[in-house]
């Protein structure tokens, strides 16, 4: 008996650690691909990364940039309200080159993924993981780890990254955005009204919403 | 006669206190396996996050040292920590060949860890607390390693 105990030590072990190492994956993994759970067959690779209903009484639009802290602290919040009230939420690019490094490419990765379906999808990853990202030596290394994660054709990827017709839907937001006097990030438009800096925050956007919902309701 | 004895004594303690040390050892190795494994899943599902803001752990873990060919690091360390679990259970068990196998593992990963130190200090200039964990459980192995003369 005393013979195969280490046998049966090491196979448990074994055993142990390939189910352990399997459920974890599975559960960070699907923890992952569950955190986006709105449609993405509204968008297609001209039109703008648009969630929730056409109808919907209140049109919120951001111009964000990936690296910035504030816009990725407001990610979430603006994601719940989404879904809470089943606004209309529209993001547009608005990378700060000046001050992040990264934020270009990080736009380019959104697109990028954007192209393969999965614009709101990288959205959600870049944000979460901007702290590591930001501060990566190689940015492109990690953007195509998080391609590969949600099943992308990296190849096709790191083409369209570099693809001047990403670049340019880019450019075009940005443009979009300085039209309308947009210098910073997170600025957000709740129909087409400019939110005060002062409540760029989940109560005050809460507020907002709200007061837009009861503004425009319709006449019974 | 009185130091014959002495020396059966000592001879019939020796087996119990190797038995002891390789089970340590064991014990060891499979912390290190389990944090290698643990690295090797979040590093497979980017969930870096696990940092906690520290950005020398960002910096390691997202650096181009952290995989090979796509293969983090991590899942190499957790195939030597199982190598090494597996030999100092044997050695335990009292397998002879085991016990050489031991030393070898450990003396391999004992230079990838210094290696990874290396790197670290003086290429990323930026430390990561699991590398530095698991530095600490490969330098335990390698002290129970060399505590056991190989000939023996």
């Amino acid at each position: 008996m005393r013979r195969y105990l280490p046998f049966a030590i090491v196979a448990i072990v074994a055993i142990l650690a390939v189910g352990g190492g399997t459920y974890l994956y599975h559960a960070k993994a699907s923890s992952l691909s569950g955190s986006r759970i709105h449609g993405e067959s509204a968008e297609t690779a001209d039109s703008d990364h648009v969630l929730g209903p056409a109808e919907a009484r209140v049109v919120l639009e951001e111009y964000g940039d990936f690296q910035c802290p504030p816009c990725g602290h407001l990610s979430d919040p603006i994601n719940e309200l989404q879904k809470e009230y089943n606004i209309r939420l529209v993001f547009r690019e608005f990378p700060l080159v000046d001050f992040h490094k990264h934020a270009l490419e990080a736009a380019y990765a959104a697109e990028a993924a954007g192209l393969q379906g999965h614009f709101w999808q990288m959205h959600d990853l870049l944000y979460r993981q901007q702290p590591i990202w930001s501060s990566a030596p190689d940015v492109r290394q990690l953007f195509d780890h998080y391609a590969s994660l949600m099943g992308l054709d990296v190849e096709r990827f790191n083409r369209d990254m570099d693809n001047e017709r990403v670049h340019q839907r880019v450019a075009a937001d940005q443009k979009k955005g300085e039209s309308l006097g947009v210098k910073n990030t997170p600025t957000i438009f709740l129909n087409a009204q400019e939110i005060d800096r002062m409540h760029l925050n989940p109560a005050g956007l809460h507020d907002a919403i709200e007061a837009a919902i009861k503004t425009n309701k319709p006449s019974s | 006669m009185k130091d014959r004895k002495g020396d059966q004594k000592a001879k019939s303690a020796r087996p119990r206190v190797e038995m002891f040390l390789y089970a340590a050892a064991a014990l060891i190795a499979v912390t290190g396996l389990g944090e290698a494994i643990y690295l090797t899943v979040m590093f497979l599902t980017g969930e870096l996050a696990i940092c906690g803001g520290s950005s020398g752990c960002m910096e390691v873990l997202g650096s181009k040292f952290a995989h090979i060919r796509g293969i983090p690091i991590a899942a190499f360390g957790a195939a030597a920590y199982f190598a090494a679990f597996s030999c100092a259970t044997f050695a335990a068990f009292g397998y002879a060949r085991a016990r050489r196998l031991f030393t070898i593992v450990v003396g391999g990963m004992f230079l990838f860890t210094l290696w990874l130190l290396f790197v670290q200090a003086f290429l990323l200039h930026a430390f990561c607390k699991y590398c530095l964990f698991s530095a600490a459980m490969i330098f335990l192995l390698a002290g129970i390693g060399v505590s056991r003369p190989v000939s023996d």
